[in-house]
């Protein structure tokens, strides 16, 4: 059987963890993958901390990860960076937001699209899969930009 | 399309199947994490709309469902609370088009005031009560619902929580049923409860339940997974999956009916292995239960019932982890956005030295740095009888401090009796009530209720005017001001009010920062459907 990739997507209420999390779990979708995806969204508006699990393979039994079974921790927040370091699993990676030049982007608001982007790097997940999951996300207008965002960030983590 | 796949939340599932149940009517009133329901139902093409709170909600339902339609109710696990009353006797009168009630729980409080386990409301009135552990189940369970529902004449809990909620899972649909004609068909000994008709009305429930409970006990809501005969797990929900994942080798007995529950089965299972151990979130419920029918079984240890389970906890408790459990993760709190409307009142609250009594809602928020303006918050509505005790037996020089906040919201969910108990049984110091009419249910995501004037869908609906209820109730001094264009101003306001010993309701109005443009264009779009008369009602 698949090994399940869990990843932890983190960051604070408002930059679109949650927007991402969507994204990612339906890329993974798309691919033909098990899926689940947890989250705490309370609050999340009012700028508190927010995490997002998403976890797929052959066949996703529960939807939290383990603490400390993160493949890839994404976070969005240098603030939460050391917050969620505990959930990274030995040898695990996290993503951190400074991996990508917030300069480089047309609107700093597509970071999270950007870290997915990082984080594709890593994954065995099409390249279809991902725009059609960035794109049902998203409305028309923002597709550009974010596809944009996506590629930035691809190159940064294959440059590392 | 029916057999189409699709990555769902559970309350987008659970719509999914009420669309394909050919639910008549949903209703509910917002709450973590149960809103998406009703709102998914809406979009889906459903008839959804919001209740002022979860009792009303609930005998809407009761009314269609009389009339032979199909309904749907929604309410997180605090609102089965306000629902109680009808729902106990709902129990008595039972239902002809099927009615499922959801009770979405909230174990771990990610957003809630308690972690009540809404498991003992189907014990206590009397009604089935069925829950899933992902999008499908949540799917299936609810089709399932309302076919018990009618076919033992009974409301129906469907219990979430907020992992399976908010979870996105992989869906199919099954085949959409077509819906029927409701009609009238009197039934004066069924649903005029009485004593005279109650009576027998009690002793037909416990018939149905003993029924239910002889079907459940060889029905499919009972799912026995093969393993080694060393580990048994009763288990129910996502805590089910959290074993299958920690211990893939045990045998598994997941309910899926929660109530009545299906002992013998149980009973069999423990027997069928060496070591059976009753794995649950929240309180020790099924423990109880099977342990009260004279079972062997191993439960968890009481520090267990605080929280959410998870993979790591079940391994704990099978003694698979000894290590001790992590704090968890301690991230940033939410506060009040920048240009949150409540900034100046808070800030006058606490220039004032108010004592307040507080309420639910974006604006508890106001307990936190800078302000920490907020004494007490208990239950949606109770900040109006909590600061009128505070007023009646404190000494009149604090009693003149005390102040009721209140959102838009909460205050037409139920503020409105205690509005009505200030009038009635006046504190002699007088009272001091601040309704923070920011336009939107906030806290929740932006629903639209009651004192917004929008339905569901944001179409124009009549509006309930809070100062127009305050003044008929007959509050003496009622001001509609803006806090932000004039902060002095609402200071003085205040300060006056409080100096006298009258009754006063001070509506605070200025929309939500994060909704106010939502609502233009809603409003726009309303004055133009109706061609320019949107004025008038
Ligand atoms: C009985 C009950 N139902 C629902 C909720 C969930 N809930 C908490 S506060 C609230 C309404 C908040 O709206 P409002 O009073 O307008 O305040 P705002 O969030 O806009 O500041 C809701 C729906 C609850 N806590 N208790
Ligand atoms: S969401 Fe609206 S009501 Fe809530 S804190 Fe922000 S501005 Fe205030």
């Amino acid at each position: 059987m698949g090994r399940v990739v869990n990843v932890v997507l983190a960051g604070l209420g408002g930059q679109g963890v949650i927007k991402a999390s969507d994204i990612l779990a339906d890329a993974a979708f798309r691919d033909g993958r098990d899926v689940k995806k947890a989250e705490i969204h309370g609050m999340s508006q009012r700028g508190g901390s927010v995490t997002s699990d998403v976890r797929f393979g052959d066949e996703v039994l529960s939807p939290m990860i383990p603490r400390g079974e993160a493949d890839f921790v994404v976070v969005c927040a240098a603030s939460e960076v050391e917050v969620v370091r505990p959930l990274v699993r030995e040898g695990g990676l996290l993503i951190p937001p400074d991996l990508v030049d917030v300069k480089l982007l047309s609107d700093r608001r597509s970071l999270n699209v950007a870290l997915l982007g990082a984080l594709s790097h890593h994954l065995d997940i099409q390249d279809e899969s991902w725009i059609e999951a960035i794109r049902a996300a998203l409305p028309p207008r923002l597709h550009e930009m974010n596809e944009r965002a996506f590629r930035l960030g691809r190159s940064a983590a294959a440059a590392v | 399309m029916p057999t189409e796949r699709k990555l769902l939340s559970g309350d987008e599932a659970v719509a999914a199947a009420a669309v394909d149940a050919a639910v008549h009517l949903g209703t509910g009133y917002p709450g973590t994490p149960s809103t998406e329901i009703l709102e998914a139902f809406g979009a889906l093409g459903g008839w959804a709309q919001w209740a002022p709170n979860e009792k009303v909600a609930l005998e809407v339902a009761l009314g269609a469902s009389f009339g032979g339609a199909r309904t749907l109710v929604t309410m997180k696990h605090v609102g089965v609370n306000v629902a109680a009353d009808p729902l106990f006797t709902a129990a008595y009168t039972g239902v002809t088009g099927g009615l499922v009630l959801v009770s979405a729980d909230d174990p771990g409080m990610a957003s809630s005031q308690n972690e009540q386990d809404n498991r003992h409301y189907a014990r206590a009135a009397g009604v089935p009560m069925l829950e899933p552990s992902d999008s499908q189940e949540a799917y299936d369970l609810a089709r399932t619902a309302w076919e018990l529902s009618e076919r033992f004449q009974l409301p129906v809990i469907l219990r979430m929580t907020t992992r399976v909620c908010h979870g996105k899972s992989i869906v199919t649909r099954s085949a959409a049923e077509s819906p029927r004609t409701p009609s009238f068909v009197r039934d004066i000994p069924g649903r005029v409860m009485v004593p005279a008709h109650a009576r027998p009305a009690h002793l037909r429930l416990r018939k149905k339940l003993d029924e239910l409970k002889a079907w459940g006990e060889a029905s499919d809501l009972i799912v026995e997974r093969p393993g080694g005969r060393a580990l048994g797990v009763v288990s129910s929900g996502v805590t089910a999956r959290h074993v299958r994942e920690a211990v893939p080798d045990a045998r598994l007995l997941e309910l899926k009916l929660l109530h009545p529950l299906p002992i013998e089965r149980i009973r069999t299972f423990a027997r069928s292995v060496d070591r059976c151990f009753v794995l649950e979130e929240g309180d020790p419920y099924f423990a109880d239960e099977i342990r009260a029918a004279g079972i062997a079984v191993e439960a968890k240890a009481p520090e267990y019932r605080f929280g959410e389970m998870s993979v790591d906890r079940v391994r704990r408790l099978l003694g698979l982890d000894t290590a001790p459990e992590p704090l968890p993760t301690k991230g940033k709190p939410p506060q009040l956005c920048d240009a949150c409307p409540y900034h100046p009142v808070y800030s006058a609250l606490q220039k004032l030295d108010c004592i307040v009594a507080g309420d639910i809602g974006c604006y508890s928020l106001g307990v936190m740095e800078p302000y920490r303006a907020m004494d007490t918050l208990v239950a949606m509505g109770a900040s109006l009888g909590v600061g009128l005790g505070l007023r009646h037996v404190l000494p009149d020089a604090e009693a003149r401090r005390v102040v009721s906040i209140i959102g838009d919201s909460t205050f037409v969910h139920t503020g409105v009796n205690g509005l009505i108990e200030m009038v009635y049984n006046p504190p002699k110091t007088g009272h001091v009530v601040i309704i923070l009419d920011n336009g939107t249910t906030a806290m929740t995501g932006q629903q639209e209720h009651p004192g917004t004037g929008r339905t569901l869908g944001h179409d124009a609906t009549g509006k309930f005017s809070l100062e127009g209820f305050a003044r008929a109730a007959g509050v003496e001094n009622v001001d509609v001001v803006d806090p932000v264009k004039d902060p002095a101003g609402f200071l003085s306001l205040l300060e006056g009010r409080l100096s006298k010993p009258e009754l006063s309701v001070i509506v605070a109005r200025r929309p939500c920062i994060l909704a106010a443009a939502d609502i233009r264009a809603w409003d726009r779009a309303n004055a133009e459907k109706c061609g320019g008369c949107a004025g008038e009602a």
